[in-house]
């Protein structure tokens, strides 16, 4: 891990193009088409020494690591989006072309190339080594799944191959690992300062994609390619995954298990992880002595970020479970088995994934767009995601519904009612906004919609356990940062000014002013200052509220604060049945999360997208908070 | 055998009017250019062989075999695929 600390830090600053030669870095790209295996490759070279970025102005992300070569030298890799051409079309490809010409900004022109191209689909792959060829720069042409074609009884010769392209060519196999000892040497060779040369072959005309297919196909009949046979495990497979009844079946399976872990299956681990958090907490209590630090510390830090981190075994779970699925190829298969009933929405299959994960939490449900091509569909679903009902929520609902609904046995079947209500409601707002969006602004040809079905694979434990260690750094970080502060902040001003050398009563605090002063803004939905208080805290983060509640209330810290009688007791002298209704209402439609925000931006590109959607949600959440509180009163 | 033939002669036969296993050969693409371009990146070339695969429940999306990978269209752009 220190390693890797470090190395965040020096990627972050790559030298300016024209630096010093002596001390400068050597860049290597990689490029291929989707499905080439890329990022096994890319993950084979750089293992954890490697970070996700954004270049700039772009949403387009790359990902840069550190590759060793012999002792004290090294190379940086970037691995970039997986493109068919290098015609600048979509952004993709346009981040593609400009790093490869040296036009982008923030980074160097690369000093070689590594071409990735599927094996056992050598002459389409191949109509990507035109345009990659042409641009001058050294370049290693990396056949993958070697041993694919070789037990699927296709044939090559590689070094016929060289001869054709004018280009050295090595045969690997990025998931196990084989030759890859080929692309170092190359690596090492290629960045010890050979001068870059005019490609010494004949190119077709890179716009020109049949061209480029027939050239792709005779160099292929002059290197004795033979195509290997069909893979016949995923035509087994596909037999199942996509029979009539089967098919559908197993989807559904699928799906209930990613919900069902995202529900129940993480509860033990969450816990214990909520355990440890109290009972770490304790010991820290009982080892400081002075109170004002002992309260900032274990009420206000450590029940703060304890209360994020909680969530930390669900999010893996469920990144483990998207990483199998998609890595094994089946999520290709549930996409296409989602995209009739997605399209009524006006979204695609991709978007079924991510708005499934969003159960768990937005955040990492945003991140997994990036397998939607379709920019349009791909923002209407960021838009959309945190409406479904993540898990922070819960606890706010649990509390609420727990305070106001009796706990008599018909009471307690209404109780899960309510809660399936609240998870319906988020449902319904969603894809009413999808339909929205893209019956307006977001509006896209229905043709533009292809997706390509790739073999079955075994997933790999390296790149899956990759996948955890990346999301687990996003979200630590998260954890460490935005939540820290605002526990801080909160219980700051919840305990200033002093009076006396003692903390305020709540209501004298700078907490309870500023609460007091947002109060006729949120008066109409039926809440006061104090809830006041806790909307404005849970804008960082929706948990928060029960916590904050608890400090406003003055109710000791202690295990499962939703469930405390004294915090009921509280706030069913405070909230009528209205204000609580509209209270569900808010939280269910309120864009509280900065995370959230955060990562829409970054996904996005700008701040234009995560206003809209903060203002879109928040604005829908006051006025059918206030519709809600209406309605219960005239009812009641 | 003879209402295939008028349907054949009226109008020219498209990517949905395969059945599961048969092949046609593409003769081009009445689609917008973007659309198009991509199309014939991943293999919807004029002159290459496309082979009808399975789909997903309800019959739509379609998976064609084409240039040794398998891509997923919706019914209104396989319908825009013209064969020979």
């Amino acid at each position: 891990m220190g390693d890797c600390h470090g190395c965040a830090n020096s990627i972050a600053t790559l030298p300016p193009p024209g630096a010093g030669t002596a001390a400068r870095r050597h860049i290597v790209a990689i490029v291929g088409p989707p499905n080439s295996g890329k990022s096994t490759l890319f993950n084979r070279l750089t293992g954890l020494r490697q970070k996700v970025a954004n270049f700039p102005g772009v949403t387009v992300e790359h990902r840069m690591g550190r590759v060793k070569l012999e002792p004290g030298r090294e190379v940086f890799v970037v691995d970039l989006p997986g493109v068919y051409s290098l015609t600048p079309r979509t952004e993709d490809e346009r981040v593609t072309h400009d790093v490869l010409s040296g036009n982008m900004k923030g980074i160097p022109r690369p000093d070689a190339v590594l071409l990735i191209l599927d094996s056992t689909n050598l002459s389409r792959h191949l109509v990507l080594a035109a345009p990659v060829l042409s641009l001058g720069l050294p370049t290693l042409v990396i056949l993958n799944m070697a041993d694919d074609l070789k037990s699927r009884g296709g044939e090559l010769n590689a070094a016929e191959l060289a001869m054709q392209l004018g280009s050295p060519v090595a045969l690997v196999s990025a998931s196990k690992g084989l030759g890859v000892e080929k692309v170092i040497q190359f690596l090492s060779g290629a960045t010890l300062g050979a001068a870059p040369k005019a490609p010494l072959i004949q190119l077709p005309v890179i716009q020109d994609i049949p061209k480029c297919r027939a050239w792709a196909t005779s160099v292929g009949n002059k290197t004795g390619y033979h195509a290997p046979a069909p893979p016949l495990w995923t035509r087994r497979l596909d037999a199942v995954f996509l029979h009539p009844i089967a098919g559908p079946a197993v989807f559904l399976v699928v799906v209930v298990a990613v919900f069902w872990t995202i529900l129940f299956g993480a509860d033990p681990l969450m816990n214990a992880v909520d355990a440890a958090r109290i009972a770490s907490g304790n010991w820290i209590g009982s080892h400081l002595a002075n109170e004002a630090v002992r309260s900032l510390v274990v009420d206000g830090v450590w029940s703060g970020v304890g209360s994020v981190i909680k969530f930390l075994p669900q999010i893996l779970l469920l990144f483990l479970f998207i990483g199998v699925l998609e890595d094994s190829g089946y999520l290709a298969r549930a996409a296409l088995i989602a995209d009739r009933t997605m399209s009524r929405f006006g979204l695609q299959g991709k978007s079924f994934i991510p708005l499934l994960s969003a159960y768990a939490c937005a955040v990492p449900a945003i991140m997994s767009t990036r397998t939607i091509e379709s920019k349009r569909d791909r923002i209407a679903t960021i838009l959309i995601a945190p409406l479904m009902t993540c898990s922070a929520r819960l606890p706010v609902y649990v509390l609420i519904i727990e305070t106001f609904i009796r706990r008599e046995p018909v009471f307690g079947f209404a109780r899960v009612l309510a809660l399936l209500a609240l998870y319906a409601l988020g449902f319904v707002a969603a894809i009413l906004t999808a339909r929205l969006l893209k019956s307006t602004v977001l509006r896209s040809s229905r043709s533009s919609f292809m997706l390509e079905m790739p073999p079955y694979r075994w997933p790999t434990l390296r790149s899956l356990g990759l996948r955890l260690v990346d999301r687990s750094k996003v979200f630590l970080r998260r954890a460490g940062t935005v939540i820290l502060a605002v526990a801080v902040v909160l219980w700051v001003l919840a305990h200033l000014p002093l009076a006396g050398g003692k903390p305020p009563v709540i209501e004298q605090s700078i907490a309870g002013k500023i609460g007091h002063a947002f109060e006729p803004a949120i008066a109409p939905l039926g809440f006061n200052w104090k809830i006041g208080i806790g909307l404005i805290t849970s804008l960082a983060a929706r948990e928060t509220m029960v916590s904050s509640l608890a400090t406003i209330y003055g109710i000791q810290g202690s295990e499962g604060l939703e469930h405390s009688p004294g915090l009921q007791d509280a706030l069913r002298h405070d909230l009528t049945l209205g204000g609580a209704v509209a209270l569900l209402v808010f939280f269910a439609f309120a864009m509280q999360c900065m995370s959230t925000t955060a990562v829409v931006r970054r996904e996005t590109g700008g701040w234009f997208w995560p206003a809209a959607q903060f203002a879109y949600m928040t604005g829908l959440a006051y006025v059918c908070a206030f519709a809600a509180n209406r309605i219960v009163m005239i009812w009641a | 055998m003879h209402s295939t033939f008028k349907k054949r002669s009226s109008k020219a036969k498209n990517l949905t009017e395969l059945r599961p296993g048969e092949a046609g050969v593409l003769e081009k693409l009445d689609l917008p250019d973007d659309d198009a371009q991509r199309l014939m990146e991943m293999g919807f070339i004029p002159g290459h062989s496309i082979t009808r695969g399975l789909s997903a429940p309800g019959g739509d999306p379609r998976v064609f075999r084409v240039d040794g990978s398998e891509v997923a269209l919706r019914r209104e752009t396989a319908r825009r695929l013209i064969l020979r």
